[in-house]
């Protein structure tokens, strides 16, 4: 009380500094959710979403952190990481099934193998060093060979198509990277509670890999600078996205109906393990379960008529802590519904197993981007062949998904992007569209097209296009032919004859947006997840990885090549050099010895060759023009003053 | 007689333009332009194509390894690729261009073939051996060797089968053509022209500066001398005549620098032209250095794998890394050892050793195909009478034949069906080589023996009209 009212100021000072501090170095924080949605085809998705926060760089550059992984701090400082993602998928996500309109599948889908992309924050021309580097870190990381990114031959620089980047942009693809626990435990180490405690204990490794997709993800979102004061520091999101399909627990068929019942599950059927409470360090632990659009209005559907709710379709084995229902004022086919369940409550004495038993059978149907798209090789044998895109009209009358921006006359644009390797030459002027079935000019539908070609051994080829087709089509496709390269013998991997992957296009449609929103808790903050799946994105898919086999020379054979092909070098060389060196009198002398061979006996005709090579062929010019006789001496001076000169040379030089 | 030569001559024209023009109109002409033996990566229209399409793309025709060509032909045959006429084949305006430039090449191995006989009848006469030339009794060498260029299965397949080597040839017989005139300027633009499109013909200086010196093949020089001393020896009664002939032989002899240096001159003069114009050309994507390394840059070094007749490409595709550069060294050597020795042995004949310089770069060029083949095969004809007792010509004919019949097949066991390897295709590259190897050197010393032959004649006969 006594202290002067300075003190007093600088004591607060202190303690609001020590306070703030405090303050930052708690705002590193990690959140764990795991989201389940049961798919149309009697088949589950479980989708885990962790993230993790850390506060932007104090002053000094040095941080301590509590829960974020260093090494990916340390990787974003070193490389100048603004944005990365890198996924590892194994299986093919079912757009047909699984759903192609909503966040889920435009962000979670990915294509097969590993993909990889990152915005540098650094000048342009250092770009490339950067993502070279990167490769190299997460290649050590995560225990896989996406150290091949780093040739050139391998990634590229996508300008618009795939995102805008302004040219800081890299993108590679490795389809036909073998996706394994070796991945999944690194990935996992990053988390604070590993896979010990909380959801990520669910991680059972059989179960997941043996689901019939699986993709992990690891995304990351740096904010070097503050700025914008909204999503500072360094974010980094995990996801695992499972589709596994639930051993039925009721097999016997007791009710003809049940053949058509939805299986019902809990986590233990699905993964063999129970959720045992939440990891300790994490800010939160929930578990949401999705029922999406179709099935909410199916449901309701099916029960409409006598009055009860949409619960009364299924038993859940825990009560939902909440029920959220999406905020939609577009859509108008029905909401989605979401369950949310806290797991803090739950602890080894009183796992949560949630469980979801059907009581009555449902058919329903995911919604569908406006086009499928699917990709194909035409053509056979080993030369050339085309590629085919083919853009089918998915049912729209059934869930219409209005273009966001129906203003612009109705007409449906369609980013392509799509990276062919450099031993698939492709010709660009042969792009041929086909719009219902019709060649159509390629002019009146492709509004822009960036066309990188490629170069052997070099860089491979890209291509970013946008389609404009109009609303009511029904099938686009367009073609593209190509030659197939030859390699060199050590280019072939092992399994040469397996063949070559084209890693898969990206379609994207760039004004329809995939978002659900959900109503906000303003008391506490919004779960990452569900913010992600507020955020507006365009909706994304990819084509199949196609498999394009390649000749092969025989791979046994450089030595017998090598030695074949210098013996007809040498056998060229050498007769036409003998050719021009024979002498006029040469063949002539060789007749004459002959038939005086014939003429004289056996040793004469030794004499006489003898004689013949000793007189040389002074012998000779008795026939021809005495005039050659100087000529031949001239020539043998010459000869001898040459030899002289080569002599001398040899002594001054070496002697 | 004369007339009823000229008509054959004309309707045998007419009748393989005819022929050109059907293949034209059938569907896909056997898939010709895109077999291995036709389009390489240096001829084909197919890249020349989409060269074309980036460069009107605004991209540069060389930012992918489709393009390996010159920009002129670029400007020229690319518009002609996109333009399409309703209800006609596709590339209907190139091949008729490539059709057009088959009989020029015709036409100026013709009037290369007549003055070429002129002159050599001429020396001939000089030699007063004349009458060994059998006098041809239907066509001459020149119409025969017009006719055999255009009824090549390997031109027609190379005009049809939609690769640019036709106009690569017609610049080739251009730049012969010329220095066996004497026409300096059209000498010198085809030789710019053809070592612009194909680089290898720049060892074609060598005989076109040897045939505006010398004048057309002669017999040997020696026989020239020889024949001056004997009318020397012989005329010691001496009347001016004997004389006055010996100095015309000595004129024929001596070596004229002066087109020599106009040739240097206009050949500079035509070369800064194309450059000048390729640099116009490429201006708005790249540069001319982009340009070299793209086009003589990739013959040299012999990027691209995709088998072809000849012997390179499954070497370089087996062969070890760390050898590459050494036997792309000596592969490319090769062609340049054997340019002295042949220049020195046959500089009486320059045309002739162009035919074999032709025949030695198309045989071991990085990138050839059936078109350089027609190129020396043409060439072939006009040394009828020299080459008249060649050995092992038969054999040639029927291994061409082999070869060419052999070849798609093996093709198509090894890429289509699968049921072969890349061994079998190579081995017929090697067959196709050897047999080249056959035909330039027996060629060479077919030439070789009948220049004896006539230094036999020649020493022999006046022996005979003496006594």
């Amino acid at each position: 009380m006594e202290l002067p009212p300075r003190w007093a100021f600088l004591l607060f000072l202190l303690l609001s500094s020590t306070k703030a501090s405090g303050s930052a170095v708690d705002k590193e924080e990690f959140q764990e959710e795991l989201l389940l949605k049961p798919l149309p085809d009697r088949k589950v998705l479980a989708h885990f979403h962790f993230e993790t926060r850390a506060p932007p760089c104090n002053s000094n550059g040095r941080r301590h952190h509590h829960l974020f992984p260093k090494a990916i701090s340390q990787m974003v400082e070193k490389f100048r990481v603004k944005e990365m993602e890198l996924s590892f998928t194994q299986g093919r996500w079912n757009y047909e099934r699984w759903g192609g309109f909503d966040t889920m599948s435009s962000n979670n889908a990915k294509p097969p193998g590993v993909e990889l992309w990152a915005v540098f924050d650094v000048p342009k021309e250092q770009v490339d060093a950067s993502w070279k580097n990167l490769t190299h870190t997460l290649s050590g990381l995560f225990c896989a060979s996406i150290n091949f990114l780093e040739s050139s031959t391998m990634y590229s620089a996508p300008e618009w198509s795939f995102r805008q980047a302004s040219g800081s942009l890299r993108y590679g693809m490795l389809p036909r990277e073998a996706v394994c626990t070796e991945n999944l435990t690194p990935w996992l180490k990053l988390l604070p509670c590993r896979d010990n405690a909380g959801l990520s204990a669910l991680m059972d490794r059989p179960s997941i890999y043996t689901s019939f997709y699986h993709s992990q993800r690891l995304h990351l979102t740096s904010n070097a600078s503050d700025l914008e004061g909204l999503n500072p520091g360094i974010v980094l999101e995990q996801t695992l996205t499972v589709v596994l399909h639930p051993s039925s627990q009721r097999t016997s068929l007791t009710h003809i109906s049940e053949s058509y019942l939805q299986p019902s599950w809990s986590l233990s059927s699905i993964f063999g393990r129970k959720v045992n409470g939440r990891c300790a360090l994490a800010k939160s632990s929930k578990v949401y379960l999705q029922l999406e659009r179709g099935l909410v209005s199916e449901l309701k559907k099916n029960i409409g008529s006598e009055g009860y709710d949409v619960e009364a379709n299924f038993e859940l084995s825990f009560n939902p802590d909440r029920v959220l229902t999406e905020e939609n004022s577009r859509h108008g086919i029905g909401s989605s519904l979401l369950y949310e369940f806290s797991v803090d409550k739950y602890s080894n004495s009183k796992p949560f197993d949630l469980g979801l038993t059907w009581k009555f059978p449902v058919i329903w149907s995911c919604q569908q981007a406006p086009l499928h798209a699917t990709r194909f090789l035409m053509g056979s044998g080993n030369e050339r062949g085309a590629i085919a895109i083919l853009l089918k009209s998915t049912d729209l009358n059934d869930s219409s998904p209005v273009a966001d921006s129906a203003s612009d006359g109705c007409e449906l644009h369609v980013n392509i992007f799509q990276i062919v390797p450099w031993y698939i030459r492709v010709y660009y002027h042969s792009l041929q569209l086909f719009v219902d079935d019709q060649l159509k000019a390629v002019g009146a539908f492709v509004e822009k097209i960036h066309v990188m070609p490629s170069k052997d051994k070099i860089s491979p080829g890209m291509m970013e296009m946008v389609l404009k087709l109009p609303c009511g089509v029904k099938s686009a496709a367009l073609t593209l032919d190509f030659d197939k390269g030859f390699l060199h013998i050590d280019e072939y991997p092992p399994d040469a004859n397996q063949g070559f992957d084209i890693p898969s296009a990206a379609i994207i449609f760039p004004n329809f947006h995939a978002s659900m929103h959900f109503p906000s808790n303003d008391s506490e903050r919004k779960s990452p997840m569900l913010s992600k799946f507020q955020e507006s994105s365009p909706v994304l898919s990819y084509t199949e990885v196609l498999l394009v086999p390649l000749t092969t020379p025989d791979f046994s054979m450089p030595y017998n090549v090598i030695t074949i092909t210098c013996t007809v070098f040498a056998l060229y060389f050498g007769s036409l050099l003998n050719v021009l060196r024979q002498r006029v009198g040469e063949k002539e002398r060789l007749l004459k010895s002959k038939a005086a061979a014939v003429k004289t006996g056996r040793p004469s005709e030794l004499l006489s060759r003898l004689s013949t090579k000793l007189r040389g062929r002074s012998q000779e010019p008795s026939q021809s023009p005495s005039e050659s006789s100087p000529l031949i001496n001239s020539k043998l001076v010459l000869k001898v003053l040459l030899m002289a000169a080569l002599a001398v040379a040899w002594q001054y030089y070496f002697g | 007689m004369e007339k009823k030569k000229k008509r054959g001559f004309w309707r045998w024209l007419i009748a393989s333009v005819m022929l050109r023009l059907i293949l034209i109109y059938l569907p896909k002409t056997f898939n010709l332009a895109s077999r291995p033996e036709v389009s390489t990566p240096l001829v084909s229209l197919r890249r020349l194509a989409e060269g074309y399409w980036l460069k009107q793309s605004s991209i540069s025709p060389y930012a992918g390894s489709m393009y390996h060509g010159s920009p002129l032909l670029l400007s020229l045959l690319g518009p002609l690729t996109v333009k399409r006429i309703e209800g006609q084949p596709n590339h209907l305006l190139c091949s008729l261009v490539f059709v057009i430039a088959d009989i020029i090449s015709a036409l100026l191995i013709r009037a290369t073939g007549h003055t070429l006989q002129m002159a050599y009848r001429q020396s001939l006469n000089s030699l007063d051996i004349v009458d060994i030339l059998k006098s041809s009794d239907l066509l001459s060498s020149g119409d025969i060797a017009a006719l055999v260029y255009l009824w090549n299965p390997f031109t027609i397949a190379a005009c049809v089968g939609l690769s640019t080597s036709p106009v690569e040839n017609l610049v080739v017989i251009l730049a012969l053509h010329g220095a066996c005139k004497g026409l300096v300027p059209l000498a010198a633009f085809g030789w710019v022209m053809a070592t612009h499109l194909s680089l290898y013909p720049a060892i074609l200086i060598i005989p076109v500066i040897l045939l505006l010196g010398y004048g057309p093949d002669t017999p040997p020089r020696k026989l020239f001398l020889q024949k001056g001393y004997g009318k020397n020896g012989d005329s010691h009664s001496s009347d001016n005549c004997g004389q006055q002939e010996t100095n015309q032989s000595k004129a024929e002899v001596t070596f004229s620098s002066r087109p020599v240096i106009h040739f240097l001159f206009w050949s500079s003069l035509w070369s800064t032209y194309v450059l000048v114009l390729c640099s116009i050309s490429v201006k708005p994507h790249g540069s001319l250095w982009e340009m070299f390394q793209r086009t003589y840059g990739f013959i040299l070094t012999m990027e691209d794998m995709s088998p072809n007749i000849g012997v390179l490409w499954y070497f370089f595709a087996e062969v070890f890394d760390f050898f590459r550069s050494f036997f792309m060294i000596v592969f490319h050597l090769n062609i340049l050892f054997m340019i002295l020795p042949l220049a020195i042995r046959l500089k009486h004949r320059p045309c002739f050793l162009a035919f074999i310089y032709i025949a030695i770069s198309s045989m071991l060029k990085s990138y050839p195909s059936v078109g350089d083949s027609a190129l020396y095969l043409g060439l072939l004809g006009l040394f009828l009478d020299e080459l008249a007792d060649m050995k092992f010509s038969f054999f040639l004919l029927c291994g061409y034949i082999g070869v060419s019949l052999l070849s798609p097949v093996m093709h198509n066991l090894w890429i289509w069906r699968g049921t072969g390897n890349a061994n079998f295709y190579y081995a017929t590259g090697m067959a196709y080589a050897c047999l080249q190897i056959i035909l330039v050197v027996e060629s060479v010393s077919a030439v070789l023996n009948h220049d004896r032959k006539l230094r036999k004649i020649s020493v022999t006969k006046p022996r005979d009209g003496n006594s």
